[in-house]
């Protein structure tokens, strides 16, 4: 089985507080910590479990800057084979279609069963993955928390849908798949895992490579543009309790006295 | 002039409440544009769901086929393509069904995509201006859509007026005939039913619910002890079943169990709309953050700016001592 894995390099949510620059238009980026999006921790070790199962390659690919390159490596640490950066000035500003776009060129440079998303990333879309299959015409089930992959030309996968319940589907190859979070139990990569695929060359492929228009992809190919973030102002929120721990406390329990808390 | 088309989900006969948020949507995209439900299925539950639809949509799109019966993505996507004019902005909600197959469709369209949009300023030329999220909601966004061309629109429940009652006396158009080859590559088999826990937090009044905040599989004592002395139940956010440290039937969210409790103490839980989808009935909510940014501070009704795992055996103490 080969199996692509695509990732992305996201601000981690878990170790950032988020604020605005001084403009107010963007986030304050200077001190933020960046990961691999969790979702793509999930797919990129269900590939390695499948591939360990019936055999094959796991190729991990990203869009991104130089700095992207450290994804790549954390997942080929996991155990992932291949990697493959797609960087390009004129990738710079791609919405959903135009990532999808760029994933597509280089899918059809290999020869895969199966491809990999994250059920979403940073920007919470969910959307590439869909897109991707739409573009080359390939079957797709999102939200995939359970697979099968023992039999010949079709796998059985499970969708996580709403209240808990999972919806079975059997799908045939090759196919797009989005994987949710909790499918497997992503495998913990040290330093020496690290260490050992730091040296490992990882080819960059820029527009020309991929054999795509600079300008059908990036800001200029773009139907759909952030403006700018901001916090909304949302009214009064909740009452916010202070002192020292002793007092919080105490106004606490009488709240809860109050509404049936205790 | 815009034609708005909003997808109806529906369950046993009966349409999913965004079928009442649509209206509210397409108002703040073009007040003057058409309005057009489409219902997908097949039989009864079909018809019935059309039927309630005629009184909320003066038009309504009915596309009956035994391949539709369940809603695969895939092929709803394929129904759709065939039936949604090229230039018109087609609403579905952000859902699990909508995330499946609302980019794809968005792609075969040739439309822009916007997802999970939880408000709408207008359209402007034909830019479309709307609000979404990021960052697990820490953060918000305006975005802008380049519409000449259509658009597919995914709609957060719950973030637009639902309208009441409605007498609209809508006509109904049956397109299924039109639908086209509906064969796909993707085989619906059945639905596995979530499992039954030892502990129903549905039926608590108090629950103590923890979040990533709770950083240890062994500190998920501390909040067992909290909720003990409180006569309450320990629930939890999607993060600590991915970390199998508690089981499925503890989520609260949209993908796990929907709670109504009269306290919810949310610990650790930055506050996801995934996991407020899943709090209803209006409890008063306690968040305890060590972030002061926390998503949860908005919606919560008391705030404590502390760490938990400090603040949860002081708490226990207290209340012991009552």
């Amino acid at each position: 089985m080969e199996i692509l894995v695509c990732v992305k390099r996201v601000p981690d949510t878990a170790e950032n507080e988020f604020e605005l620059n001084s403009a107010g238009n963007d986030l304050d980026r200077d001190d933020l910590v960046y990961s691999v999006n969790e979702w793509d921790n999930y797919a990129v070790e269900e590939a390695i479990q499948i591939v360990d199962k019936v055999g094959g390659n796991v190729t991990v690919v990203t869009v991104g800057d130089d700095e992207s390159e450290e994804v790549l490596r954390r997942e080929m640490a996991m155990g992932a084979n291949d990697g493959v950066l797609l960087c390009d000035d004129a990738f710079e500003g791609s919405d959903g279609k135009g990532i999808a776009a760029l994933l597509k060129a280089e899918v059809e440079k290999g020869n895969y069963d199966l491809i990999f998303t994250g059920a979403q990333a940073d920007e919470g879309a969910g959307q590439v993955g869909g897109m991707l299959a739409a573009m080359l015409d390939l079957p797709y089930a999102s939200l995939v928390n359970k697979i099968d992959a023992s039999d010949g030309g079709t796998i059985t996968v499970g969708r996580e849908i709403e209240g808990g319940n999972q919806e079975m589907n059997e799908i045939e190859l090759p196919c797009v798949i989005s994987i949710q979070t909790g499918i497997n139990e992503p495998r913990y990569v040290g330093i020496r895992g690290i260490r050992k695929v730091a040296k490992v060359e990882i080819p960059v492929k820029g527009a020309s490579d991929l054999g795509i228009d600079g300008g059908s992809v990036g800001d200029a190919g773009a139907k759909t543009k952030r403006v700018d973030y901001f916090v909304p102002d949302l009214g009064d929120g909740a009452e916010m309790l202070e002192g020292s721990t002793e007092e919080i406390i105490e106004q606490l329990i009488e709240k809860l006295k109050a509404k049936g808390g205790l | 002039m815009t034609q708005i088309f909003a997808y109806i989900p529906h369950q046993n006969g009966v349409a999913e409440d965004i079928a009442m948020e649509y209206p509210a949507a397409a108002q703040k995209i073009d007040a003057s544009a058409s309005l057009t439900a489409i219902v997908t299925g097949s039989g009864a539950d079909l018809d019935a769901v059309v039927n309630e639809m005629t009184s909320i949509y003066s038009e309504v799109i009915k596309i009956d086929n035994a391949d539709l019966a369940y809603p695969n993505a895939e092929v709803v996507r394929k129904a759709l393509v065939n039936i949604i004019p090229g230039d018109a902005v087609f609403l579905t909600a952000h859902n699990t069904l909508g995330m499946d197959m609302a980019p794809g469709l968005s792609v075969k369209m040739d439309s822009a995509y916007a997802a999970d949009i939880v408000d709408i300023e207008g359209i402007e030329g034909s830019t479309l201006k709307m609000i979404r999220q990021e960052l697990g909601g820490a953060v918000s966004t305006h975005v802008e859509s380049d519409i000449s061309n259509g658009a597919v629109l995914t709609i957060r429940p719950g973030s637009f007026a639902p309208v009441e009652g409605g007498s609209a006396g809508g006509s109904i158009t049956d397109k299924s005939s039109d639908a086209g080859d509906l064969s796909v590559k993707r085989k619906f088999l059945e639905i596995v039913e979530a499992e039954v826990g030892d502990v129903d937090i549905t039926k608590s009044d108090v629950l103590v619910s923890i979040g990533r905040g709770i950083e240890d599989e062994e500190n998920i004592e501390i909040a067992q002890e909290l909720a003990e002395a409180m006569g309450a139940v320990v629930s939890c956010s999607r993060p600590i079943v991915d970390a199998k440290w508690l089981e499925k039937s503890r989520q609260v969210g949209t993908s796990g169990q929907t709670v109504k409790p009269k306290v919810y103490m949310a610990m650790g839980i930055s506050g996801s709309f995934q996991h407020l989808g899943g709090v209803k009935g209006n409890p008063f909510i306690v968040a305890v953050n060590k972030n002061p940014k926390a998503p949860i501070f908005q919606v919560a009704d008391v705030g404590i700016v502390e760490d938990i795992l400090d603040f949860m055996p002081e708490l226990t103490e207290s209340i012991q001592d009552l």
